[in-house]
């Protein structure tokens, strides 16, 4: 789960309270794309997508970088917290999962225990 | 569930380490105290992997468990949510290795590889996930979509109540 910072909380939500927004980053979350694709997708005029992508910067939610005369759009660094927040997620799963087999191999034990007794008598 | 039991024989506790070991690779480690057969054995054999598999603490129980555990054969796996986890066995050699594929998310699923090292009575158990790129170990591991629609949805919910 993505974490947002006091500061950004307001920017964060206001950037997100919106249909068109959240749609352009998930189409960021698959791919980079310039204010030009994300008009044509969403169907909208060059200015009202630019005024989207300036809520969403604004946010730091995207970040944009103009390269000759295309601005480009990525996901902004709050993706790299969502990548972190995610492998801890992943590492309790396995720690969680562990702890269970513990508990299967100790049985397993036990019954081989069990087992190599009743063999010796 | 006996936990009781089971912290009585272990004193000790071992920690499971994650590490994003290169952009496509990720690794598990995780020390068992038992030999590597034993564990070995609680992963192939179906009625003692869905015991521990599934994650009753976070909700996650298996509606059914399939395993042919042999070269070629296939697994399938499915949760109470209705997600099924599905692929093949590449690699079967009881007690130290184990191969297979992750078919479910179509060409861009990762191969397990699972070695069971065993020293001094003790199991080192080492789980590797090789995906077939970084973006596919990224949309793995961020879930983007998945993360980012669940907030949404928390997010519209919150907003409607507001």
């Amino acid at each position: 789960m993505v974490q947002y910072t006091n500061a950004n909380l307001d920017a964060s939500f206001a950037a997100l309270s919106d249909v068109t927004r959240r749609g352009v980053l998930e189409q960021l979350g698959r791919a980079e794309a310039s204010i030009t694709d994300l008009a044509g997708k969403f169907n909208m005029t060059l200015t009202g997508m630019k005024k989207h992508v300036g809520v969403l910067e604004q946010a730091g939610l995207v970040i944009t970088q103009k390269v000759g005369r295309v601005r480009t759009c990525k996901l902004g660094p709050d993706r790299l917290e969502e990548a972190t927040a995610w492998l801890g997620k992943y590492r309790q799963l396995w720690a969680d999962r562990f702890d269970e087999l513990d508990r299967v191999i100790e049985d397993l034990k036990q019954r081989e225990k069990f087992n190599g007794r009743r063999k010796s008598e | 569930m006996d936990a009781g039991k089971a912290s009585e024989h272990e004193p000790m506790k071992n920690h499971a380490t994650v590490e994003r070991k290169s952009e496509r690779e990720l690794v598990v480690t995780r020390t068992f105290d038992a030999p590597a057969r034993i564990v070995f054995e609680a992963w192939t054999k179906p009625d003692l992997f869905k015991r521990w598999w599934e994650v009753k603490s976070m909700g996650m129980s298996l509606r059914s468990c399939e395993m042919d555990v042999r070269v070629g054969g296939g697994y399938r796996l499915v949760f109470n949510n209705g997600m099924a986890f599905f692929g093949k066995y590449i690699e079967v050699t009881p007690p130290s290795r184990l191969v297979w594929t992750n078919d479910e998310g179509g060409g861009g699923g990762p191969v397990t590889t699972v070695t069971f090292e065993e020293k001094g009575g003790k199991t080192l158990l080492v789980m590797h996930e090789l995906y077939p790129s970084k973006e596919a170990l990224d949309a793995a591991g961020t879930g983007a979509l998945e993360g980012m629609s669940e907030l949404f949805g928390q997010l519209d919910e919150l907003l409607v109540s507001l």
